[in-house]
């Protein structure tokens, strides 16, 4: 089984990278946006046995840093 | 004093690090691989040094909090080891949950490296009793990811309850509340960017840092 995992930063933190990718946009010309926030995706291929609660705990012990980061699972 | 320096691959401060520790207890430090799940007996301070372990890949910290020895870790904070976690350190103290926050990105997403002035907020721990309460003193900091972060209900308990040991006089990073450094609720765990082994003899422009480590040493024996 397939699945990607993406993690983005929670409301409320700040992004600098985010920010400078925002920046350079704007460099670039395209205008209009308002904000860009950066996150990660991991594409994990694991035994179909692996269980709902095994690939949330896979996410909140080590994928994502909940202190910051929410992560979100999708089936591919 | 008894003090073992872990080391995880990409570590570069540690034999910084474990000569401080010499210096000043005049004992060799015990340099005690990650891979190792158990640390040597009856240690009186665990360090973690900076560097990058593990390439900083994932987030800053995050792999070496989950190998085998910081299990080892974790349990030896938990009975009052002190642990001293220095810049990658710190970052892999969050990591590993033994403190609150996250250590992120700086502001200018600039590397930061040079000589910083911050005020002792805590000299009441095992770690900053050898300084006055509100001293100003200057360590170096050599860091990319600084920025201190926790909400602002975390924030506020760390204030509260004393937990803030170091905040730099400027902000520099970004960090919240300026913080530089904090303890854990028990007082044995210390977190802290600036690089106080860097700052241990006037060689090195000066003995700040000697300071911590002089403290430490005092408190324990």
């Amino acid at each position: 089984m397939k699945l990607r995992i993406v993690v983005t930063l929670k409301n409320g933190v700040l992004d600098p990278q985010g920010k400078a990718i925002q920046h350079a946009l704007g460099s670039l010309g395209f205008d209009g946006v308002s904000d860009v926030r950066a996150g990660k995706i991991f594409e994990l291929e694991v035994a179909d046995s692996t269980s709902d609660k095994a690939i949330d705990s896979m996410c909140s012990k080590l994928l994502a840093n909940t202190v910051i980061e929410n992560y979100r699972i999708e089936r591919i | 004093m008894k003090t073992a320096v872990i080391v995880f691959p990409g570590s570069n401060c540690d034999r910084d690090m474990a000569v401080a520790l010499e210096q000043v207890t005049g004992k060799a430090s015990a340099m005690v691989w990650h891979g190792d799940s158990t640390l040597p007996d009856n240690l009186d301070l665990i360090a973690l040094p900076g560097g990058f372990s593990y390439g900083d890949y994932l987030r800053c910290g995050a792999i070496a909090g989950r190998s085998p020895v910081m299990q080892a870790v974790v349990e030896a904070a938990e009975r009052g080891v002190p642990v001293l976690g220095v810049c990658n350190g710190f970052q892999v103290l969050t990591e590993t949950g033994l403190l609150p926050g996250a250590l992120m990105r700086n502001r200018d997403l600039d590397f930061i490296c040079r000589d910083v002035p911050m005020i002792v907020e805590n000299s009441q721990s095992v770690f900053t009793s050898g300084y006055r309460q509100g001293q100003e003193i200057t360590i170096p900091v050599a860091h990319h990811d600084g920025n201190y972060f926790a909400d602002s209900e975390t924030l506020n308990m760390l204030e509260s309850e004393g937990r803030v040991a170091f905040r730099y006089s400027d902000s520099i990073n970004g960090s919240a509340r300026n913080i530089a450094g904090i303890l854990n609720m028990r007082g044995n765990v210390l977190g802290m960017m600036p690089h106080p082994e860097r700052r241990i003899e006037d060689a090195h422009g000066g003995s700040d840092g000697r300071v911590l480590f002089e403290g430490l040493l005092a408190a324990i024996a």
